[in-house]
């Protein structure tokens, strides 16, 4: 089984489009992964998926790194 | 055939054009759910589909109910996949003087001609962003252009229901979604029926046709429009009226 940071990126550089090597802890998915703001939502719809999990919007809007995520993720499930 | 294998929802389809379309829509191969306000009009879809011979299903979805539509949808969604057409058609006129007009009369046409397209759509709209691929088309009116006395309320709807549809085309055109407008003008329908002789003969002398419009005629558009072959128009209004307006 994949740890959680291993299923994150993963599902990061799915939705936007990035290769594994430029997905850091620190990168951020607008302005180091060219994120657009629909991108972000789908984003946040596929980690939904992928845990199983619903943030909420005023959660989702403070996940703004690879970081966040994980510790959302983490905390979370 | 070009819809195979895919879902498409048609709201208001126990008659008048919502029939017409999810017939058509099922011909290109799609599997129709068509929704009605009763369990009467829920079967009596099932039925024309049995009779036809085409793939579909009637089922009860009230559009001016949220619970309802996120139940309904929740159930298409189980029972056949979810919906990547989505024809927003249920809608009702209340007609009134403006000075006339009573809250309740204005309340029901926004909540079931506008509120609906904006509850509808945003349930689909997850399943459709996945998928890349996704058709919404929405039955607005040759009035929301025009204007009509007496239906204030119904050509506001109308009018925000364009609005609507302009804005979402441009929020999700790079994900494969096309989202637009057909404007009938006057359809022969139970909608239409309602009118007296005399509201009709002064309908039909603006009407450079002069015939009403059958609801097949609008049902073809909508196919076209959820067709692969439409996959570059969106945030269109297209407007089927015998030349009644032509902008
Ligand atoms: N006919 C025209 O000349 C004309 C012109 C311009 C635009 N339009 C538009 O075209 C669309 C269809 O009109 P039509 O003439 O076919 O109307 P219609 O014959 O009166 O049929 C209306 C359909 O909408 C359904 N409906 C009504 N309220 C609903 C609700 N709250 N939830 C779910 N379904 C609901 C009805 O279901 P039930 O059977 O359960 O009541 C029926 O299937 C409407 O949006 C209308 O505004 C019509």
């Amino acid at each position: 089984m994949s740890t959680v940071e291993e299923r994150v990126k993963k599902i990061v550089c799915e939705q936007l489009g990035v290769k594994e090597s430029e997905v850091q802890n620190t990168s951020s998915f607008v302005e180091d992964l060219g994120a657009d703001s629909l991108d972000t939502v789908e984003l946040v719809m596929a980690l939904e998926e992928e845990f199983e999990t619903e943030i909420p919007d005023e959660e989702a809007e403070k996940l703004a790194t690879v970081q966040d995520a994980i510790d959302y993720i983490v905390a979370h499930t | 055939m070009a819809l195979e294998g895919k879902v498409a929802l048609v709201t208001g389809a126990s008659r008048g054009i919502g029939r017409a379309i999810a017939k058509s829509l099922a011909m290109q191969g799609a599997t129709v759910i068509g929704t009605a306000t009763t369990e009467e009009g829920a079967s009596t879809i099932s039925h024309y589909f049995a009779k036809w011979g085409l793939p579909g299903d009637g089922i009860v979805m009230n559009v001016n109910d949220a619970q309802a539509v996120e139940d309904g949808i929740k159930q298409i969604t189980s029972a056949h996949g979810a919906p990547q057409i989505l024809v927003n058609n249920a809608g009702i006129t209340r007609d009134n003087l403006m000075l006339r007009m009573k809250d309740s009369e204005w309340d029901e046409v926004i909540g079931t001609n506008l509120t609906s397209v904006y509850r509808t759509t945003k349930a689909v709209l997850k399943g459709m962003t996945k998928a890349r691929w996704g058709r919404i088309v929405s039955i607005s009116s040759v009035v929301a252009d025009m204007g009509n006395a007496g239906q204030a309320n119904y050509a506001a709807a109308k009018a925000g229901m364009e609005g609507l549809t302009r804005s979402l085309a441009r929020e999700i055109a790079s994900r494969g979604i096309t989202v637009n407008c057909v404007a009938p003008g006057f359809i022969d329908t139970d909608m239409t029926r309602k009118l007296d002789d005399a509201q009709r003969d002064a309908m039909l002398k603006g009407i450079p046709a002069q015939r009403l419009g059958e609801p097949e005629e609008i049902a073809d558009v909508v196919a076209f429009l959820a067709s692969p072959a439409a996959g570059y128009i969106t945030g269109e209004t297209i407007h089927v009226n015998g030349g009644m307006y032509m902008g």
